[in-house]
């Protein structure tokens, strides 16, 4: 599989002699189970079967507490002390459940059958089950399989092994094309389109759409652009259907949305001229957003726990755009190929790390003292308890962030923390 | 297999955490894939801790499985120890660590660490949460308090005295419910010699065996080690639960005979609840179709409190604690209702939709079957939410607990009089079904004013998806930006260049 379990040999040094921490230990990052969360209100026909343990259902009910305004596209079947006994019959009760959950929700035209680590480590083949239950319920309910299991996928990889499931079913074609790959709130997608579309690219399609129905084809004259940094696997299955990266920065902040346009305007052969006509106005716009929230991020000093894997591109945005100061740039893996252009354009000497040793790394979060401490839900309230001001990672991938018109929006999620404090005067 | 929508418990090891967590000087070593370690935010974000639980997962990949699990779990089991310093440790696996059979406990006992080390095992395909924590709880005591034998005598002119078992981190309105049993407890002279899991150190454990009884407070959690200790010391248990006003008088008087005290006067106006409950305005309560879920002893006392004390009719009562399926079957008999014990969510919903109630006293998850079905609903028992820790005191235990009670169970329904005028003017505009209770607020329908800017259909399709809990607010602000600028006709920019102009 992906990222944790293949982490390229590589040197300890990126880019420009970047320093990179390598560290294993106790980690704090969540289990690609974790990105169903989104991918469920993404994909509006598709539902999510976790096979899996009750932890697992836990951990989603947890995740989504907040998130739930409606029935969620997403359950759980839950294996039990029956099920570890023989897996013929596990397999007869995962297609019982299934029977029982297309019989509920009828509208479902895509349904995941989503590993998890009990599912992995006692073999129960989703593969197969998959297959053989897409053929009974031909032709109404398409069933795929994908791993978010927390031995092989962190956090936002489950995202990544989804869309890498997806690719096969991609219809094939030699017709010119470009795709946008990683799951955006429609808000922006449709900024994105309304940009991309005046700029004369096209067709434009998304993966994953909002109906399954509407996939996209795939083939050698595909161009895609990477809209989330999590997707190696998700871009290895493209390339072997032949299509070709354009390597870009990500669209975050003004800076990020621009290089990112500009890098499929430069594909497309589209000229400067043409291309600062259709950007120049949103590009103000959004710099004049940022100007306000600059004066209260400029100079602060900022620290990354691991998370989301998004953690190099908001540096890079908060140190370029607004002026803070990174202490250090946890992620739970570094993607050097994916992040090139971002490494790139890093503060030179900004110290990164990879994998986690939490008591470790907490250590030195608390020697440094930040401004501002990026880190998941589990540990905000106690750095909170002792005094640092902290950012809950998790709102970034659930919030409208990439684009031109959310960058002030971006910037204000790092800046509440620290308004938040000079108001309170209790 | 089941398949679970929602669950009401989470897996036994969270029941362990809860234990954990709750007390002092302990620290829980769990074998654990790193997705396990969201069971933190519980703690972090629902209950607002401003520690970390006492728990270190060893967060083994794939990669470590054809290797040495067993190795990173020394590793942690080293460090846990050296940089904690706990005065116990739990030992135990999550539902991935169960399959790979590293044995972590006996693994733990064979390395000679220097600090007493208890082996859990939870097993994670049949147990549940309150399993998890009644049984980490009951190893706890067993491991602490000593030998069995006979208790020591109270020394001569000390007060009786008891323990209060079963609060733990997470629990609803624990903390609350702790304040009123204390008050309840000093009023008759009875004073408490330890309260656990909830703030004990191990060594408060060894000094359970001091106390002349131990309160049950709740069963889910304190059952096995309540029995345990009945049977090693002699300790008998008082397991009236002192939710609504008649639980409490029968809570004291039981408190008292196990004291040896006289019985206690019925303390007049303790509580409220009596005599609102009498007032005429609360006629309109009368009969009220409830229907009630939760865990055992919260739904079963909440039984009591409806029809005895509100004068409300139990059309349904069930709970998720399969431990307790025969006292809620005895309870149900007694209402005459069929009993629901089902940790299957979708049952639940089949029930409610089916008799139709006119209260839901219920969970979290039965709030969101309230909220699709349209009927009012207040939450009685975990599974919690980040709601049900308010930062006031909100016991459901003790008098107070009942004051709570009433107004929590009332608040939701019409106000007397406004149900009757519903029923007269039903034609009324402001009746009308949709309409909700005037206590609640009103979703405000005034007409536009005139000189609105038009909205072109691109800019409303684009507005429809700003979340709807802002979207009013996105409307307002782009229609003061256009009125402002003259702007005739609201298109796409205008609705962005508005929100850069209100944005801050
Ligand atoms: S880490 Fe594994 S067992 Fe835990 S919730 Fe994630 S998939 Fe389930």
């Amino acid at each position: 599989m992906s990222g944790a379990s293949a982490l390229p040999g590589g040197p300890g040094t990126v880019g420009a002699a970047m320093p990179v921490l390598r560290e294993r230990g106790q980690r704090a990052v969540f289990c690609g189970l974790t990105s169903i969360v989104w991918l469920h209100r993404k994909v509006q026909d598709a539902f999510f079967l976790v096979v899996g343990s009750r932890t697992c259902a836990h951990l989603l009910q947890s995740a989504a507490g907040v998130m739930i305004f409606a029935e969620p596209r997403f359950a759980t079947a839950i294996i039990e002390e029956r099920d570890l006994a023989g897996l013929a019959d596990a397999n007869e009760e995962l297609d019982r459940v299934v029977e029982r959950l297309v019989a509920r929700r009828p509208e479902i035209r895509l349904l995941f059958l989503v590993g998890s680590c009990p599912s992995e480590v006692i073999k129960l083949d989703l593969a197969r089950a998959a297959a053989r239950l897409s053929q009974r319920l031909s032709p109404a309910v398409r069933v795929l399989h994908y791993s978010g299991s927390g031995i092989e996928t962190t956090f936002t990889q489950g995202e990544d092994a989804c869309l890498a499931a997806l690719v096969p079913e991609m219809p094939a074609t030699t017709d010119r094309s470009l795709l946008v790959i990683g799951a955006l709130a429609e808000v922006v997608e449709d900024q994105m389109r309304r940009l991309l579309t005046a700029l004369g690219i096209g067709p434009l399609h998304f993966l994953p759409p909002r109906r399954a129905q509407d996939l996209a084809a795939v083939g050698p004259n595909t161009r895609f652009l990477l809209a989330q940094p999590f997707l190696g696997d998700a871009v290895r299955a493209l390339e072997a259907r032949g299509a070709r990266r354009i390597p870009a920065p990500f669209p975050l902040g003004a800076e990020g949305t621009t290089l990112w346009l500009r890098a499929a305007a430069e594909a497309w052969g589209i000229g400067p001229a043409r291309f600062r006509e259709v950007t120049a106005m949103a590009e103000r716009r959004a710099r004049e957003g940022l100007l306000r929230i600059r004066d209260r991020l400029a100079g602060q000093r900022v620290f990354f726990f691991p998370d989301s894997q998004l953690e190099v591109p908001l540096a890079r945005f908060l140190s370029r755009e607004l002026g803070m100061v990174p202490l250090e740039v946890g992620t739970p893996y570094l993607h050097r190929e994916h992040l090139a252009e971002e490494l790139a354009l890093l503060p030179a000497g900004t110290p990164l790390s990879e994998g986690q040793h939490l008591e470790r790394q907490l250590d030195r979060c608390r020697a440094a003292r930040p401004d501002l401490t990026v880190c998941g839900l589990g540990l905000a309230n106690p750095l909170e308890a002792e005094g640092l001001a902290t950012k809950w990672s998790i709102e970034l991938v659930f919030t409208p962030i990439q684009g031109y018109e959310q960058a002030a929006d971006l910037a204000s999620l790092f800046a509440r923390p620290l308004v938040r404090r000079d108001r309170l005067a209790v | 297999m089941r398949l679970a929508v929602w669950t009401y418990e989470g897996p036994p090891h969270i029941g362990a955490m809860r234990v954990a967590t709750a007390m002092q000087g302990v620290h829980y070593v769990l074998h654990a894939p790193q997705g396990d370690t969201y069971a933190d935010l519980l703690f972090t974000m629902i209950e607002r801790r401003g520690e970390r639980p006492p728990v270190t997962y060893t967060t083994f990949e794939a990669r470590d499985l054809g290797g040495d699990t067993a190795a990173l779990l020394r590793a942690a089991l080293h460090e846990a120890c050296e940089r904690h310093q706990p005065q116990v440790l739990l030992v135990g696996a999550s539902c991935t660590a169960e399959l790979i059979q590293d044995d972590p406990g006996g693994l733990a006992r064979r390395m000679g660490l220097p600090v007493p080390v208890i082996p859990l095992e939870l097993p994670a395909y049949q147990r549940r949460e309150n399993w998890g924590a009644a049984e980490t709880f009951y190893q706890l005591v067993r491991a602490c308090a000593g030998p069995p034998g006979p208790r020591p005598p109270r020394p001569a002119g000390a007060p009786p005295r008891c323990n209060l078992l079963g609060p733990t981190a997470l629990g609803f309105r624990h903390r609350d419910d702790l304040l009123e049993v204390r008050a309840l407890l000093a009023g008759l002279g009875i004073a408490v010699n330890v309260v656990a899991p909830l703030g004990a150190t191990p060594a408060d454990l060894a000094r359970l065996p001091e106390a002349d009884f131990n309160v049950v407070l709740y069963p889910e959690v304190a059952e096995p080690a309540a029995r345990w200790l009945e049977r090693s010391f002699g300790q008998p248990a008082l397991r009236v639960v002192p939710i609504g006003v008649g639980a409490t008088q029968d809570f004291l008087a039981e408190a008292a005979r196990l004291a040896g005290l006289p019985p206690p006067a019925p303390a007049a106006a303790a509580s409220r609840l009596p005599w609102y409950s009498r007032s005429v305005d609360s006629t309109y309560l009368t009969g009220k179709r409830v229907f009630l879920f939760g865990d055992a002893t919260h739904a079963i006392a909440a039984a009591r409190v409806a029809t005895e004390e509100l004068g409300f009719e139990v059309v349904g009562l069930g709970s998720y604690s399969r431990e307790f399926a025969r006292e809620v079957r005895a309870a149900a008999a007694q209402y005459g209702v069929e009993p629901l014990v089902t940790d299957d969510y979708l049952e639940v919903e089949a029930r409610i939709a089916e008799l139709q109630p006119e209260l839901i006293l219920g969970t979290q998850m039965e709030r969101h079957i309230a909220k699709r079905l349209g009927i009012p609903c207040t939450v009685i028992s975990a599974p919690v939410h980040v709601q049900d820790f308010p930062a006031r005191h909100s016991p459901q235990m003790g008098h107070e607990g009942a004051n709570v009670l009433f107004d929590s169970w009332v608040h939701p329904l019409m106000m007397g009089l406004e149900e009757h005028l519903l029923a007269m003017f039903r034609e009324d505009t402001e009746f009308n079904d949709a309409a909700p209770p005037s206590h609640l607020g009103h979703a405000a329908a005034a007409p536009p004013p005139p000189d609105l800017a038009a909205w072109g259909a691109e800019a409303e399709r684009e507005l429809q998806k700003v979340p709807f809990f802002v979207r009013g607010k996105a409307r307002r602000n782009t229609e003061r930006f256009a009125r402002e600028r003259g702007i005739v006709t609201i298109t796409v920019e205008t609705l962005y260049d508005a929100k850069a102009h209100f944005a801050r």
